[in-house]
């Protein structure tokens, strides 16, 4: 089912939460809502849902204007952030609480809530009342109780923010593997960048109420349309500069730009895998000391110091790392292979600059 | 080794103590006595003296007023606490603070102000009167003047309930299509049923316990309006002791065991939630 909204405003008490926010979502797509809390994505959501209605603006399933369609009609399937279940019911009745009301015969009531039973693992549980169960079996009788009445849209609101790290994985591959098999068009909410990443196909980025960027995972990475987006989405070096005889200066680092005036000042932006490290102090120009290393698994963030005080994050396997021999504390030299020019918030920021022809993949590269 | 686990209050055994000592001195002694007292009758007598006539009628009235009064607590003191907790309204505050009203009123008060007001020439006596509703000086104005006593019960017993009830749930109901009856039946109604029904215990338990705002309001017609506490009182004026005594035991014995039963009803109300 395609949905599309077309320049939605939604105000609380004359304060807009959604600002002027126009995306379509295709047929079966699995799409998410990032940005920081405060942002505006569950409000879209809502809206969608028919919870909220907006304040002006349209909202089109399958190219009809469902505004004004309550909620109890849109069809559509809503996972809450804190499960929402119906307590003094079974978990079987939770299921069953939406073929009930469509008014399924017993008998496909009956099927129906096994098939989901079966589908979302709950087996042992159908007797259980939710107090009896944990936050992630919760959870996954919260998506059951959605999916019962075949929605045409789900939409999830951080379903897994409530569950420990580990559940939360089971939970994102188990949603993936849901909408993989069902082929309902997905619309949740995130704050996690890497949640957004791993689970959606398509990411809408939300600002301040305002639609930052639309693209897929990879696009919102690489080609991010702004700072904002570039800073929310995976970690970034980001350096306040001053422009001199053509090059943007900040402490030891330059870099080469492009038809800016001098004394202007510029914002430039690297990720931490764009950053080559050696411990052969001859290998590049600029001299650092390996302040701290923080192991993330696979990979290691270093925090680089230059001389003059400037701070650097970069990132290098494990392997990497023992082969350079590297000890916090060490002076090592390195060069920092693409880079971007930071335009203001909004702005269409322009491609990135690579200082060197390509060397090959480097550890930890799309990350 | 026995395990000893670290308690932020010392010993279990001085609560305890304390428990038995506080329960005994306030509650268990007193009836004890009631009842020690009784047994000085013979099992014929005690059934001659709580099995009169007139003390059948006020049982009866007790009761069956009691019960009534509760039943109306229960059903508009949850709107009452719906209202209070749901809606933001102009005085909404002054109306709650309203509510623990009948808490501090002393009741002889209350029972002489309803009796006033709905005497035939009262304020709402001289409408309600002529279209034969007469609120004092009949069953009526029992149920009415145990009404107003036990309202709080239920109100306040629900009030924190509501408050902490999941507003997310019933847009889920919503979004499965659940209009507003059927989400108030099927999602809600059966979460508040446990505290409407220890608030409906409450209320139950204060009105059978109930003496001065009923004397004043029902005018203790012996066979018609008196009610079982007052006939006590009158066997005591009498210097009838054991035949006080026989109807307190009474009292006692069908209050505690309709308790129990609300109190099982309670439970089974509550089993999702153990």
């Amino acid at each position: 089912m395609s949905i599309e909204l077309k320049n939605i405003t939604k105000q609380f008490g004359g304060v807009s939460a959604v600002n002027d926010v126009s995306f379509t979502v295709a047929d079966g797509q699995l799409v998410a809502l990032l940005g920081p809390s405060g942002c505006g994505k569950t409000t879209v959501l809502r809206m969608i849902s028919g919870l909220e209605m907006p304040t002006a603006g349209e909202i089109l399933v399958r190219g009809k204007r469902v505004n004004d369609v309550p909620v109890q009609k849109r069809n559509i399937g809503f996972v809450f952030q804190g499960y929402a279940l119906f307590k003094s019911m079974s978990v079987a009745d939770n299921i069953a609480f939406g073929l009930l009301i469509k008014k399924w015969a017993k008998a496909d009531r009956d099927a129906r809530v096994a098939e989901l039973i079966e589908l979302l693992g709950l087996k042992d549980l159908a007797k259980r009342f939710p107090h009896q169960l944990s936050g992630g079996q919760r959870q996954r009788v919260a998506l059951a109780r959605a999916l019962a009445p075949k929605p045409d849209v789900l939409l999830l609101d951080e379903p897994f923010a409530a569950v420990d790290a580990k559940i939360r994985q089971e939970l994102r591959e188990m949603l993936v593997n849901l909408h993989h098999e069902l082929n309902v068009t997905t619309i949740f909410v995130t704050h996690d960048q890497e949640e957004a990443m791993e689970v959606s196909n398509r990411i809408v980025v939300f600002d301040k109420g305002r639609l930052a960027q639309i693209g897929t995972p990879r696009e919102v990475y690489e080609e991010p349309a702004s700072e904002f987006v570039a800073r929310f989405i995976g970690v970034m070096n980001v350096l306040d500069c001053e422009v001199r005889e053509g090059v943007a200066r900040c402490g030891e680092l330059e870099f080469p730009t492009h038809g800016v005036a001098d004394g202007q000042r510029l914002r430039i932006g690297f990720r931490p895998y764009a950053v080559q490290v050696s411990n052969d102090l001859m290998a590049y120009r600029h001299f650092a000391v390996l302040r701290h290393t923080y192991f993330l698994g696979v990979l290691l963030r270093l925090e680089l110091e230059f001389p003059s005080g400037l701070i650097i994050r970069a990132r290098m396997s494990k392997e990497e790392y023992a082969r350079l021999n590297l000890t916090e504390g060490r002076k090592i030299s390195l060069q920092i292979r693409q880079y971007r020019v930071l335009a203001r918030e909004g702005e269409l920021l322009p491609p990135e600059v690579s200082v060197t022809h390509h060397l090959g993949p480097s550890p930890g590269d799309g990350i | 080794m026995a395990e000893k686990r670290y308690r932020v209050l010392p010993g279990f055994g001085l609560t305890m103590g304390f428990t038995l000592f506080y329960l005994s001195v306030l509650v268990l002694v007193p009836i004890g006595g009631l009842f020690l007292r009784t047994f000085s009758l013979s099992w014929a007598d005690f059934w001659r003296l709580a099995t009169t006539d007139r003390a059948l009628a006020a049982y009866q009235l007790t009761f069956g007023a009691s019960l009534a009064a509760a039943v109306i607590n229960a059903v508009f003191g949850t709107l009452l606490a719906w209202v209070l907790v749901r809606y933001d309204f102009p005085g909404r505050r002054f109306i709650d603070a309203l509510v623990d009203f009948p808490f501090a009123l002393p009741t002889a008060v209350a029972g002489l102000t309803l009796a006033n007001l709905f005497s035939a020439n009262g304020w709402l006596g001289q409408f309600l009167v002529p279209l034969g509703i007469k609120g004092a000086f009949t069953p009526l104005g029992v149920v009415i003047a145990l009404t107003f006593v036990g309202m709080p019960f239920v109100v306040r017993t629900l009030q924190p309930v509501l408050e902490h009830l999941d507003r997310d749930v019933e847009e889920a109901a919503a979004t499965l299509g659940a209009g507003r009856l059927r989400t108030f039946v099927s999602v809600i109604a059966p979460t508040l049923l446990p505290p409407v029904m220890t608030g409906f215990a409450l209320a139950f338990a204060r009105a059978i316990g109930e003496y001065g705002s009923v004397v004043f309001i029902s005018g203790n017609l012996p066979m018609k309006t008196e009610i079982a506490p007052y006939l006590i009182v009158i066997r005591l004026e009498e210097y009838d002791y054991t035949g006080a005594m026989a109807l307190a035991v009474v009292l006692l014995v069908i209050s505690f065991a309709l308790l129990g039963v609300i109190n099982v009803l309670e439970q089974w109300a509550n089993r999702f939630s153990r």
